[in-house]
């Protein structure tokens, strides 16, 4: 076929993902140096780097920086190990594998603000919730989760929606192992240890690339989970980029600042990309 | 404790293990189902009450306070209408990079994921300002469009891993036989590749129905999904943990269900082909 169709049947992905990423782009890039709140409208003289500066000395900017780091890693350790861990565990044939997967799977499916929801009211709440009852059955202090451990808690939320689908991937790529080979291993006198350090991991490693990136991804935006259930705070313990991005935009009017912010995570985030795509990209096939 | 018995006991261990894992996973859904149907009262009991009189009172208080259906059908239009639109422009997309690769088709993959990697709050304030302008805040119509840009990259990807294991040679036979390009693609590529777009357009609506960032910030009522819906139900005024739950239940259940019966496909697709 000639090159010219082949161009003509990729065309309108490509320009339509190209404007839907400079159009909006360059406006942010724009309003990032001019000033620009919503509140005083017709002031929009060009202002230099003074939103960034704005930005970056907001006293949640730190914060939100480092609470956005720290909620991927927690969040992609908890989800790769554990979830390495577990389906390792379970790769066997056992009563009632299907309904297992299925009820597995399910959190996945769970949007975000529910998500939120359920662990804020029903499992984390100090009096009536599920964590307190279990704490106070077992004559401990319950724990007021979402102000004394803000961000752990939506670590949890954010893992418990992640976890089964990590859980998932593997067990499916787990299925595909060489039984012969572990076998053969087995007979060489091999413990359960080596296998799974020398046979398993391997087998993995592709399938740990996606779940990184996809949740990557995901991760880097998470907004529903902390607008539900701490609404960033207390103070900045639980705001993270999007979130402080956010409340410069649509609760301060100044969108300016919330533009330059904007900027700052797109850097953040291709920074963290690159460093994602040299050290899993290799086991991704293009 | 013979060989026999030992490989039985390791089994039922097994089981057990992962049982316990997925109820554990399990029980917050299970524990919002349970709640829909308690009082409000018994929704915030201590201890926590299993065994109790159900009630249909909450899904019939959310129906009338906040009109869940209206709600439903806004998911339902925007996470299927952008699914749908944004597979009529990646198939022909994914079908020319799999079956014809240039040079630089690999560069052309790699770049449109990393415009995923472009946090929707850097574009946030231009988004909300072009929606102003043009009259389209609260409409379903820029839900479906910004969705259908959002999945248009992973819905490439996907489309082309499962396209580029198709064997070349049906292809090539069906080009000795006379096929125009249109045929080739509407009479081969599409009938082999049922499995892969299905499993492709789940994922799209899945992703879609839970999206939050974006319906939260651009609808306030017309179009609000049903995310929205339930953000508005998170205020902090009086305990309303019942008529909450029953919100939930009924944001969820078609996705959950919808999910369950389709798992098995989506992992696969989820997975980029990476898991055979």
């Amino acid at each position: 076929m000639k090159r010219s169709i082949t161009r003509l049947l990729m065309a309108p992905s490509v320009i339509m993902l190209l404007v839907w990423m400079i159009i909006p782009l360059s406006m942010t890039i724009y309003f990032s140096t001019i000033r620009y709140n919503l509140l005083y409208p017709g002031q929009n003289n060009f202002v230099g780097w003074m939103n960034f500066e704005f930005f970056i000395t907001d006293p949640g900017f730190i914060p939100a920086v480092s609470n956005t780091l720290i909620l991927l890693l927690s969040v992609l350790i908890i989800t790769v190990v554990v979830g390495v861990m577990l389906s390792a565990l379970i790769d066997k044939p056992f009563f009632g594998q299907g309904i297992v997967r299925v009820l597995l799977i399910s959190p996945f499916f769970i949007m975000p603000t529910v998500n939120a929801l359920i662990w804020k009211n029903m499992m984390m709440n100090p009096v009536y919730g599920i964590f307190a009852w279990i704490s106070e059955s077992l004559g401990f202090e319950p724990i007021d989760w979402l102000s004394s451990y803000p961000l752990m808690s939506v670590i949890i939320m954010v893992s418990w929606q992640w976890l089964p689908f990590a859980i998932l991937v593997f067990v499916t790529a787990l299925q595909s192992q060489d039984t012969e080979q572990k076998e053969a291993a087995q007979m060489d006198g091999a413990t359960g240890w080596h296998i799974f350090r020398y046979l398993t991991i391997p087998h993995l490693a592709r399938p740990i690339a996606v779940v990184v990136m996809i949740e990557t991804i995901f991760l880097l935006a998470v907004f529903a989970e902390i607008f539900v259930s701490t609404g960033g705070g207390p103070g900045y313990d639980s705001t993270n980029l999007a979130y402080l991005i956010y409340n410069q935009a649509l609760l301060q009017y100044d969108v300016g600042v919330a533009s330059a912010g904007g900027l700052f995570a797109v850097l953040l985030a291709n920074i963290v990309a690159i460093f994602l795509i040299r050290a899993v990209g290799k086991n991704l096939t293009v | 404790m013979t060989l026999n018995q030992q490989r039985k006991l390791k089994t039922i261990l097994t089981g057990l293990f992962a049982w316990t894992v997925a109820l554990v996973l399990f029980f917050p859904i299970f524990w919002m189902f349970i709640t829909s149907f308690k009082t409000e009262l018994q929704a915030i009991s201590v201890p926590p009450s299993l065994f109790f009189e159900p009630t249909l009172d909450n899904f019939r208080i959310v129906q009338e306070r906040s009109d869940y259906l209206h709600h439903a059908w806004n998911s339902v239009v925007t996470s299927f209408g952008s699914t749908i639109i944004a597979l009529i422009i990646a198939i022909p997309a994914a079908y020319s990079m799999a079956f014809f690769p240039g040079k630089r088709t690999k560069d052309i993959l790699l770049w449109m994921l990393s415009t995923k990697m472009l946090p929707a709050v850097g574009v946030l304030v231009p988004i909300y300002i072009l929606c102003r302008n043009y009259g389209l805040l609260d409409s379903k119509t820029a839900l479906v469009i910004i969705f259908t840009l959002m999945n248009l990259p992973i819905i490439v990807w996907m489309l082309f891993s499962y396209f580029k294991d198709l064997p070349k040679e049906i292809l090539e036979a069906a080009r000795m036989d006379g096929a125009t390009p249109w045929d080739e693609v509407v009479k081969v590529v599409l009938p082999l590749s049922v499995g892969a777009i299905s499993s492709t357009a789940l994922l799209s609506i899945v992703l879609c129905w839970n999206e939050a960032f974006w319906s939260l910030n651009l609808t306030a009522s017309d179009a609000a999904p049903l995310t929205a819906m339930i953000a508005s139900y998170s205020s902090p005024e009086g305990l309303f943990w019942a008529k909450l739950s029953a919100a939930s239940t009924l944001a969820c259940a078609p996705i959950v269900i919808f999910g369950w019966f389709c798992q098995k496909q989506l992992v696969q697709g989820l997975t980029f082909g990476a898991v055979k």
